[in-house]
């Protein structure tokens, strides 16, 4: 892996912004070089939100993706907006649960989630966002498993260690979705 | 201590914490809300004080007093808040205080909006306030340096007895790099604050003055040279740049801050498609590195400065440059951050190769 920039996209409030802090953690943790850059300007305020995220071997420079590796898509708006924004060979995933459409691009992995039905069987809603991220380590091969769990760990620190099997579950159930990955 | 995760405006709190800073006045701003937030949930539990002051006009006079009782100070605010604070900038440089502001940019004129711009470069390099003055102005391009320059700019603000500011943009401010802190650690060789209004019972009996107001211009004008000669010792003593890729480049791009980044990204791209460019990455703007130019004007071709303003550090590089060599100028304003990829069309465009 030389770098991998990827878009994570969807309403506010879908855990975007920490799907990416997941990504941009393990990958810390894993000696790589890692920017995480969330949007902040008018468009959060209609209601989307997304995230640029870069792992690399190398230092990074431009912390914002403008040819990406990988694309999360968790909802339409940002599967129209970002569909395009993937180069050639790179993979999409979306969120199937709320997108109707199929993807345009036939030159991508492409792998659509059903993420709030197996959030549900895993007991919440809230962890789709988790499901996804199984699901992209799957495609994609990012970062470690392992790295993941550990920045999920970081992540929800002493106070949350309640919600520590839930979100692992959806970890393991996005990955169980998306392996043996199609190509 | 291990690399941490955080994002641009927690790493500068953190860092000025961690410079022995106890005291913050400001007043809410986005892109720099997370430094008073950190700063209102952080300085309590080292025995320091968060105010939150009704405006950035009274900030600034916070930051004003605090200085001049010889504390460790610091305010941040983003552009429209930083030229509200412009009066007190001056009467603390020309009262030769101590302190540190940040300015996380964002796009003006006016209330403009919250996206990153680089566009208040003349404000902090030129003055910013009334008279002859200058603040010592640092730019990080990385949340590592972002720590670094803020612990040293408030060595520097000590040193001096001037303000230093410490100018990033939006997206420094909100993005997330991993980051290594350094350990507190007491301020070393700095001169004693013997002018600090700590009291006559600190101070032998004698009352200490702190003020701007000279009102005989002889006066006046002998304590503008002595402010000079001090600016004079930070020309000599505080530049900083970095050269990137310079030794065989046809053309050297000159950024600061993340402009540089995306120059980096871009100099990767044009190194692959064969073309022979370099960074000149002024860190100080105040002062200016002019003296690196030196080093690479003999073999450079044509200057690109690109900045997120309508060309602002461009008079500056002008200087340096001095006619000798052509200097091209690429800027997007409004907010917009350039891509790599514009700036690797205007490296083509100079050097006439490629698609």
């Amino acid at each position: 892996m030389a770098e991998e920039r990827i878009i994570i996209a969807g309403f506010g409030g879908q855990g975007i912004l920490m799907i990416g802090k997941l990504l941009a953690q393990a990958g810390m943790l894993e000696g790589k070089h890692v920017t995480w850059l969330p949007s902040y300007g008018p468009e959060m305020r209609g209601g989307t939100a997304n995230c640029h995220v870069i792992i690399s071997d190398a230092p990074i420079g431009a912390p914002m993706v403008t040819e990406a590796t990988g694309v999360i898509a968790m909802n339409l708006p940002s599967l129209d907006r970002f569909e395009g924004s993937v180069q050639p060979g790179g993979w999409l995933l979306l969120n199937s649960s709320l997108i109707p459409r199929v993807p345009a691009r036939s030159d991508l992995r492409i792998l659509p989630v059903p993420v709030n039905e197996i959030a549900q069987q895993q007991g919440s809603q809230r962890v789709a966002n988790v499901v996804m991220l199984g699901a992209c380590l799957a495609l994609s091969r990012l970062v470690q498993r392992a790295s993941i769990v550990a920045a999920i760990e970081e992540v929800l620190g002493h106070g949350k260690q309640h919600l520590l099997a839930i979100n692992l579950n959806a970890l393991e159930a996005g990955l169980a979705f998306a392996s043996p990955v199609p190509v | 201590m291990a690399r941490k995760l955080m994002k641009g405006n927690e790493v500068i709190a953190a860092a000025a914490i961690n410079a022995g800073c106890r005291y913050f006045f400001g007043y809410p701003i986005t892109p720099q809300n997370e430094i008073p937030e950190y700063m209102a949930r952080e300085l309590p539990k080292v025995g320091g004080v968060y105010v939150q002051a009704e405006s950035e006009v009274a900030a600034i006079n916070m930051v004003y007093g605090a200085a001049g009782a010889g504390a460790r100070v610091l305010t941040s605010s983003s552009s429209p808040g930083i030229s509200l604070m412009q009066e007190g900038i001056s009467y603390i440089a020309g009262a030769e205080l101590p302190c540190v502001l940040v300015n996380i940019m964002r796009a003006g004129p006016g209330l403009g909006g919250v996206q990153p711009s680089q566009a208040d470069y003349f404000q902090a390099t030129k003055g910013g306030g009334h008279g002859d003055y200058h603040v010592l102005v640092l730019a990080p391009a990385n949340l590592q340096e972002a720590a670094d320059l803020t612990q040293s700019a408030f060595d520097l603000a000590d040193r001096y007895r001037n303000p230093v500011m410490v100018l990033a943009d939006g997206m420094i401010g909100q993005l997330m790099e991993p980051v290594e802190l350094l350990p507190a650690r007491p301020a070393v060789d700095l001169p004693p604050k013997d002018w600090a209004t700590t009291g006559t019972a600190t101070s032998g009996g004698r009352r200490r003055v702190i003020n701007s107001l000279y009102l005989y211009p002889d006066q006046l004008e002998q304590h503008v040279h002595a402010l000079y000669a001090k600016y004079a010792a930070m020309e000599h003593a505080e530049v900083r740049y970095e050269l990137h890729q310079c030794d065989d480049a046809e053309v050297v791009i000159v950024a600061y801050g993340t402009t540089s980044r995306i120059a980096r990204s871009a100099i990767e791209k044009c190194r692959r498609l064969g073309l022979r460019v370099g960074l000149l990455r002024p860190i100080t703007l105040y002062p200016f590195p002019f003296a690196a130019f030196e080093q690479v004007i003999a073999r450079t071709q044509a200057f690109l400065v690109v900045e997120m303003s309508m060309g602002q550090m461009l008079d500056d590089v002008k200087i340096a440059v001095a006619g000798r060599k052509p200097i091209s100028f690429y800027g997007r304003t409004g907010g917009i951050v350039p891509t790599p990829e514009e700036v690797v069309k205007q490296v083509q465009a100079l050097l006439g190769g490629g698609p």
